[in-house]
């Protein structure tokens, strides 16, 4: 059983951590993540003057000021970059850092005027502080995330047409502009309910982090959506429950960090774009690429003769200019392959099995070269030239064509079939 | 600590000045290169994330600024760099957000290094964020006769390292700034100058970090340089003017956060805001005032040369000079104020003679504009009629807009292509030179 201050706690960072994940992919597809730091930054001065109007550390009344000087700021940059010769980083990086400065300023001056020492609280915003959430806070986190996940779901067509091609859905007779400044304000309020927690400096990760995150394992919008709310859940309560037990860690970074970790596993781990999935890709296909060298070798010095004859390793290495070891390497993996026979000391032929791959390897090969030949201009129009696809990626007449000339120039691999080849000397 | 003649307290804020001084100059310099190749935010992000190295290095020497750790820094702000483009390429991660999430992991493990390891005057999470110029100029090593803050040798290092950067690769980086593309086809290694900016750009930065903070560096790094961009389109005076702004700044910043008693880098940084919003408004070429004035001046120009084109065909019409109302205002002469505006210029240029009855009056200066422009008029419709076959409804509107912009030279070629026609396409008198 745990205690209620640290379930409400917990489960206000969890509700953030998914809610900055799910508005955040869109940012992140919109090519905004930056922006979003833009204005979690500009919003330092907002929630300063605040404190001074109202008096006292009135939290919405703090986080409407962050939210007017943030916007404040974005409008800045869109003005900058509309009606200036500045483009839109150096804009971004202007109001990011003279807003926070501004706001740095202030709140040292608040910090120097009131004498009772109390430094307003501004500097649990700086990089966020968990510890202070109270039950009200929890239902406005509650309340903005219900409402940002409300409009993900029943806008998810109109949204996903303004994030992946805004032009096009302009033209399409959505009103684009509204949708995209919709999008533009559930991020803002988002980044702001998340100030107290995450603070101004560091809030920009927890949009960034879990959609980035997610990339690495999806192609499909609704599966990002989904799975980039689940990281930054986890994010937000590892981090909470980490910053909770040490007494010295502001959670900001403590939460940011929970999303690194997620974001470095899924840059390593995730199942086709991974730093792994891609490894093993890449060595499967020098394996692949390796034994169609050997296999067509082997049939193009077994070829005159069109029986299973044998050869050393020295054969294979000097036929191929490849280096003696090299040569030995790929033998010995074709022959755990069952592709190849050892026979006597250091002497290779085909086995049945692979005298039948490597005739069909020969014979794809010399179809690649002879139709690459006679149609130079198509090289680049295939994405992938493997020698056993081109049965595959050819038109049947086109085959036939090729394999006709082939046959005429004596060339055409006979197609193996078990009854008649297998080469007994 | 001993500034020849000087009460300690104007001393301290010589020497505090001085070390904002030489920062500011350091950032503004190399800042220049970030904002022509729009790569503000790789200095953002390698301002950010070079934050852990700094701790560790502390962790390791006891001291902040030092030539190691400007070394390692360099050498963290190409890994950052490199960091960035690869997620970009391998992860399909859109560019910013690849920065993004390189340098706020990054950072947020500085911050925890910084609060749970170090626990230290010198270094804590406030001089991370906000820097301590204040401290860092109290701390001095001697020198001669005097007392110099030890933070500005790493500073003047790091300005002199960047100025020799910058003069030894002007020719490259001038390239590579303004064309990239040409910078590669001509065999330039843009990639190797790239990463050496981006390592010179972290050096700056540490070197600046004790003064201003990891965030406000930022500032000193773009806002000089964008205030500078505004102010100016040759990269000669642009690092000038940035430099300047960037000096200016930290003696605004000094002195106003001393009247308010609040932070020194926070007023730095707003100090550069605020020269950044002077220059928005007021720049010579780019600013917004006058790009409107311009706008206004062409605007007037055109009404104004509309007006007086249609006094002259009122006059036409009559056959003699005679006093004529102004004509109700159709579309093409603009909106009642511009209209005015524009007749208070012409008159004021003595184009327009103003009758005692509120009538108008060409004088013989406005009759000879009126004339050149109504010959470019006529002379472009016959022009569209000869070599277009437009119908004739269809002349009157493109020369309408075109006669503001044919000068005599124009004209002359018109004249000579057409054979020095004597009418126009609907019959009218083509008027002959001014």
């Amino acid at each position: 059983m745990i205690a209620y201050n640290t379930a409400i706690v917990l489960l206000g960072t969890s509700l953030l951590g998914a809610s900055a994940g799910l508005v955040g992919s869109y940012a992140v597809l919109r090519g905004r993540s930056l922006l979003g730091d833009a204005l979690a930054h500009a919003a330092l001065p907002g929630l300063c003057l605040a404190f001074l109007l109202v008096g006292e550390r009135s939290l919405p009344a703090m986080l409407a000021g962050a939210l007017v000087s943030g916007v404040v700021g974005v409008a800045v940059i869109t003005v900058l970059r509309r009606y200036t010769r500045i483009k839109e980083d150096a804009a971004i990086g202007i109001v990011l850092s003279v807003f926070f400065g501004a706001g740095v300023a202030l709140s040292g001056w608040i910090q120097r005027q009131t004498t009772t020492g109390s430094k307003a609280g501004l500097d649990t915003f700086i990089l966020g502080r968990t510890a202070g959430m109270i039950r009200q806070d929890l239902y406005l986190i509650a309340a903005v995330s219900l409402v940002s996940l409300l409009m993900v779901l029943l806008l998810y067509k109109e949204f996903k047409l303004v994030s992946f091609d805004v032009g096009f859905a302009g033209a399409q007779g959505w009103p684009a502009l509204k949708l995209d400044l919709l999008m533009m304000v559930l991020l803002a309020v988002t980044v702001v309910i998340g100030l107290p927690a995450v603070g101004v400096v560091l809030m920009a990760a927890m949009l960034i982090l879990p959609a980035a995150a997610a990339r690495f394992w999806t192609d499909r919008l609704s599966a990002m959506l989904a799975l980039s709310a689940l990281f930054g859940l986890v994010a937000g309560a590892v981090g909470t429950s980490i910053s909770a037990n040490r007494g010295n860690m502001p959670a900001g970074p403590v939460i940011v960090l929970s999303g690194t970790v997620v974001f470095l596993i899924s840059v390593l781990f995730a199942a086709r774009r991974g730093g792994l999935a891609r490894l093993l890709r890449r060595i499967r296909f020098r394996r692949r690429l390796g034994e169609q060298m050997l296999l067509e070798l082997l049939y193009e010095l077994a070829e005159p003769q069109r029986q299973g004859q044998s050869f050393s390793v020295d054969d294979v290495a000097a036929a191929a200019r490849w280096d003696v070891r090299q040569a030995r390497r790929l033998l010995d993996s074709a022959a755990r392959r069952g592709l190849v026979e050892t026979q006597g000391e250091g002497q290779y032929r085909l086995s049945a099995k692979g005298a039948s791959r490597a005739a069909e390897v020969a014979r794809g090969s010399r179809l690649w070269t002879l139709f690459l030949l006679e149609n130079a201009q198509l090289a680049g129009a295939f994405e992938e030239l493997d020698v056993e696809s081109a049965d595959e990626v050819l038109p049947p007449q086109v085959i036939a064509d090729l394999e006709a000339k082939l046959k005429a120039a004596g060339r055409l691999p006979a197609r193996w079939r078990s009854d008649t080849a297998g080469g007994t000397p | 600590m001993n500034w020849p003649d000087l009460s300690p307290e104007a001393s301290m804020a010589a020497w505090t000045i001085l070390v904002g001084a030489v920062s500011n100059a350091a950032c503004a310099l190399i800042g220049c290169y970030l904002v022509l190749r729009r790569l503000s935010l790789l200095g953002d992000a390698i301002s950010h994330a070079i934050l852990p190295g700094i701790v560790l290095a502390f962790l390791l020497t006891g001291q902040i600024s030092s030539l190691p750790m400007l070394l390692g820094a360099m050498a963290v702000g190409m890994l950052t760099t490199f960091l960035t483009h690869s997620l970009h390429d391998f992860g399909q991660v859109p560019e910013d957000a690849s920065m993004g999430a390189v340098f706020t992991s990054l950072f947020a493990l500085g911050v925890i290094l910084v609060t749970n390891f170090v626990s230290s005057v010198h270094l804590d999470a406030d001089c991370v964020l906000y820097g301590d110029i204040v401290n860092a100029s109290l701390d001095t090593v001697p020198l001669g006769a005097w007392e110099v803050p030890r933070v500005l040798g790493i500073l003047t290092i790091s300005l002199a390292g960047a100025a020799a950067f910058v003069t030894l690769f002007w020719k490259e980086l001038k390239i590579v700034s303004f064309d990239p593309q040409l910078a590669t086809s001509m065999g330039l290694t843009a990639g190797l100058v790239h990463y050496l900016l981006m390592g010179v750009v972290a050096g700056v930065t540490v070197a600046s970090f004790e003064a201003v903070g990891s965030i406000l560096v930022v500032a000193m790094l773009i806002v000089p340089a964008a205030t500078a961009h505004l102010l100016t389109d040759r990269l000669v005076w642009m690092i000038g003017w940035a430099v300047a702004v960037g000096v200016i700044a930290s003696v605004l910043g000094y002195l106003s956060a001393a009247w308010l008693n609040t932070s020194v880098a926070g007023m730095m940084a707003v100090a550069a805001g605020a020269q950044f919003g002077l220059a928005v408004l007021l720049a010579p070429r780019h600013g917004l005032v006058s790009k409107m004035a311009h706008q206004l001046a062409l605007t007037l120009r055109i009404a104004g040369e509309d007006l007086v084109a249609r006094l002259y065909r009122l006059e036409e019409r009559q056959a003699q000079p005679y006093p004529q109302p102004l004509p109700p205002a159709p579309d093409s002469v603009a909106a009642p104020l511009v209209r005015w505006l524009a007749m208070l210029r012409l008159r004021w240029r003595g184009e327009v003679q103003a009758r005692f009855n509120g009538e108008h009056q060409l004088t013989d200066k406005g009759r000879r504009t009126a004339q050149s422009l109504v010959r470019s008029h006529r002379l472009w419709e016959s022009f569209l009629g000869e070599h277009f076959q437009l119908p004739l409804d269809h002349l009157h509107e493109p020369a309408e807009r075109v006669e503001h912009f044919i000068g005599p030279d124009l004209q002359e070629r018109l004249a000579t292509q057409l054979d020095r026609p004597g009418v126009d396409p609907h019959g009218k008198q083509i008027p002959p030179e001014g």
